[in-house]
């Protein structure tokens, strides 16, 4: 039909966009980011017998700069805020961000004084994971969702495209880091 | 007026000294401070006197600090001349949560505080409300709950050696560790229906009967942890980076341990047989056999060797307790406390039991009227105030509770032992190298959720 045809033997063809989407997303570093129940949780879905070391997953980074996952695993206080945001923000481009547990992701049952009622309301989260704690299953498979998020981010023109719509829209966009996300359906 | 005094910078003035990379000083109140940004270290050390200090922020975002705890070490060269803690990154309210809700479902939140020992919380909890209330949950009762507890604390003492040795970089202890505690989560969930924050001890009792088969499954976990902690023996006891690491590091002394109220391991490692399991026993502990570890050392690496001996004497209870175990009611008879419906799993997993749904709905109007009372509104306790603590992994953990005789508690305190325990930090650390902080944070065991809370 294609080229594709007409390739000898050990040969593929692929989309840039889809080998650099690859290799993001099949070695995706977290950063530890552990607050509390979820942290434990975390933990072991990095130890033995979950494993995230088949998704490439296994090397948490305290430091955020060689880190492109913040799992928030716990909930985050109000005194815990700015340091959050702190440590996004040291993050490099691109990076995501997973809220895990029903705390990170809503406040959960703690509707109170001292609790962020959602993670949200301090960085952009990429994906919510409900459950108090998740078990470890749940943890990867809300991976697994996020990696293919990743597969399937819009680089280059196509990136370019949709951000001049974005432009055309009003709005003003200089800088295209991957926390700008691009509704393109998968 | 030199430059000083109008705040220049005396490098930037000096042609021949204009290196982006050099390092510059100004002096102010509190002394010569020095900017560096780059250059030779040698030489910038030439240029300073050794009145310095400097101050290392640690955490509260750091792999090594057990958690969102912060540090601030002042340092003299490696030493740690002043350690400060900062703690309060984990507050979560629920000390103030609790008031707002009733008795019941209070163990929801405090389970929640020390994630590691949540059924220790649950049971200061509920046997300060029971005091409150003035009722003996049945033996059947009290037997499961120290199965649970025993069980857990397992659980919490793997993640202890498994959290330090990742600190220490000891990484295959904290592979192993965790995978030990796998086997105490799959138990805990088939005996009380999750892994963590179980909510399964309630006042009055348990929630719910254990299930079918759960003899033959406590004692096959027995017999597997059995096989499974002489390997933290062979892997780290004898291990010399491990001693070298733990051994005379983070000495806390009896008299230090009493004047800072430190109380569990840390107490015991100094050489006083305290266990609130032995010197006032609840829960009907007074008949098991068992011994309480106690070391002389007072150092990091007899901490570890208590908490693994702990281990083995946890499974000495485990097993005389499932002997022990005989048929009967798992929560008070009295109709005005325990919880109207006995759960039973359903096609969906869980929910009411059939035969009282068919009760409340179509045969009996009162009990209808009772289930709805007393879950919506809640017993009522009467006044007064009660504390009962109990011996959890990390020390004496107590639940005082205040009531005005409604059906929400006046005010809940947890004293939870890993926040008193972490008053003595600074006595372990300062004088120290900062390495050897992170062994003493370690053999401290704080989980921050039970300390801030």
């Amino acid at each position: 039909m294609g080229l594709e045809e007409k390739l000898p033997n050990g040969i593929l063809l692929a989309t840039v966009e889809g080998l650099v989407n690859w290799t993001r997303k099949a070695s995706l570093w977290p950063a530890t980011f552990g607050l509390a129940c979820c942290a434990i949780e975390m933990m072991t879905s990095g130890a033995p017998r979950y494993d995230l070391g088949r998704f490439g997953m296994e090397v948490f980074r305290p430091s955020p700069r060689q880190a492109d996952l913040m799992i928030v695993a716990g909930r985050v206080t109000n005194k815990m805020a700015p340091v959050l945001r702190q440590i996004y923000d040291q993050m490099a481009e691109p990076r995501w961000v997973l809220a895990m547990g029903v705390c990170a992701s809503s406040g959960g049952m703690f509707n109170n004084y001292a609790v962020v009622q959602g993670v949200d309301h301090v960085v952009p989260v990429d994906m919510y994971l409900p459950g108090c704690p998740p078990r470890p299953e749940m943890l990867i498979d809300a991976i697994l969702k996020l990696h293919q998020k990743i597969q399937h981010e819009p680089l280059g023109p196509v990136r370019a495209e949709l951000a001049a719509e974005r432009r055309a829209q009003g709005e003003k966009l200089e800088l295209l880091p991957s926390s700008v996300k691009y509704g393109r359906e998968s | 007026m030199t430059d000083i005094d109008r705040g220049l910078d005396p490098a930037a003035s000096d042609p021949a000294a204009s290196d982006p990379f050099g390092a510059s000083s100004r002096e102010t109140t509190e002394g010569t401070v020095y900017t560096v940004t780059g250059g030779d270290w040698d030489e910038l050390l030439g240029e300073t006197t050794g009145d310095e200090r400097i101050v290392i922020n640690m955490g509260p975002q750091h792999p090594s600090t057990h958690g969102v705890l912060r540090l601030v070490l002042e340092i003299s060269g490696e030493t740690v001349t002043d350690c400060r803690l900062v703690i309060g990154y984990l507050h979560t309210g629920i000390e103030k949560n609790c008031e707002y809700r009733t008795w019941t479902q209070g163990v929801t939140f405090v389970t929640r505080a020390d994630y590691l020992s949540p059924l220790f919380t649950e049971t200061a909890y509920c046997m300060s409300t029971e005091r409150l209330l003035g009722i003996e949950v049945p033996t059947r009762a009290q037997v499961v709950r120290v199965l649970l507890m025993e069980i857990n604390r397992i659980g919490s003492h793997l993640v202890a050696l498994a959290t330090g040795g990742m600190e220490l970089g000891a990484l295959t202890g904290m592979t192993n560790g965790f995978r030990e505690r796998e086997e105490v989560l799959h138990l805990l969930e088939f005996l009380t229906g999750l892994r963590m924050n179980h909510a399964f001890i309630r006042p009055g009792g348990v929630v719910q009967d254990l299930p079918e088969g759960a003899e033959k499954r406590i004692l096959e976990f027995c017999d597997v942890m059995d096989s499974r902690l002489p390997g933290f023996h062979q892997l780290l006891t004898g291990n010399a980076i491990w001693q070298q690491r733990l051994v005379g590091i983070g000495y806390l002394p009896l008299d230090g341990c009493l004047s800072l109220g430190v109380t569990g391991p840390i107490l015991r490692s100094a050489g006083l047989a305290w266990d609130l399991r032995k010197v006032d026993p609840y829960l009907g502990y007074e008949q098991y056999d068992f011994e309480v570890p106690v070391d002389n050392a007072a150092d990091s690496f007899a901490r570890y060797k208590l908490r693994v001996e702990e281990m083995h004497q946890s499974l000495r209870i485990i097993r005389q307790a499932v002997e022990a175990l005989e048929p009967g009611p798992t929560m008070v008879e009295d109709a005005k406390i325990a919880w109207p419906a006995k759960l039973s799993i359903g096609a969906d997993g869980m929910g009411n039991s059939l035969e009282h749904v068919r009760k409340i709905m179509g045969q009996s109007m009162e009990s209808l009227i009772h289930h709805f009372k007393l879950v919506t509104e809640g017993f009522k306790v009467p006044p007064g105030q009660a504390y009962v603590p109990i011996e959890s992994p990390r020390g004496e953990l107590g639940a005082h509770l205040v009531s005005d005789g409604g059906t929400r508690p006046l005010r809940v305190h947890l004293r939870d032992p890993s926040f008193v325990n972490l008053q003595a930090a600074p006595a372990m650390c300062e004088g120290g190298m900062v390495s050897d902080v992170i062994a003493a944070l370690a053999s401290l065991d704080p989980v921050m959720g039970g300390c801030d809370r």
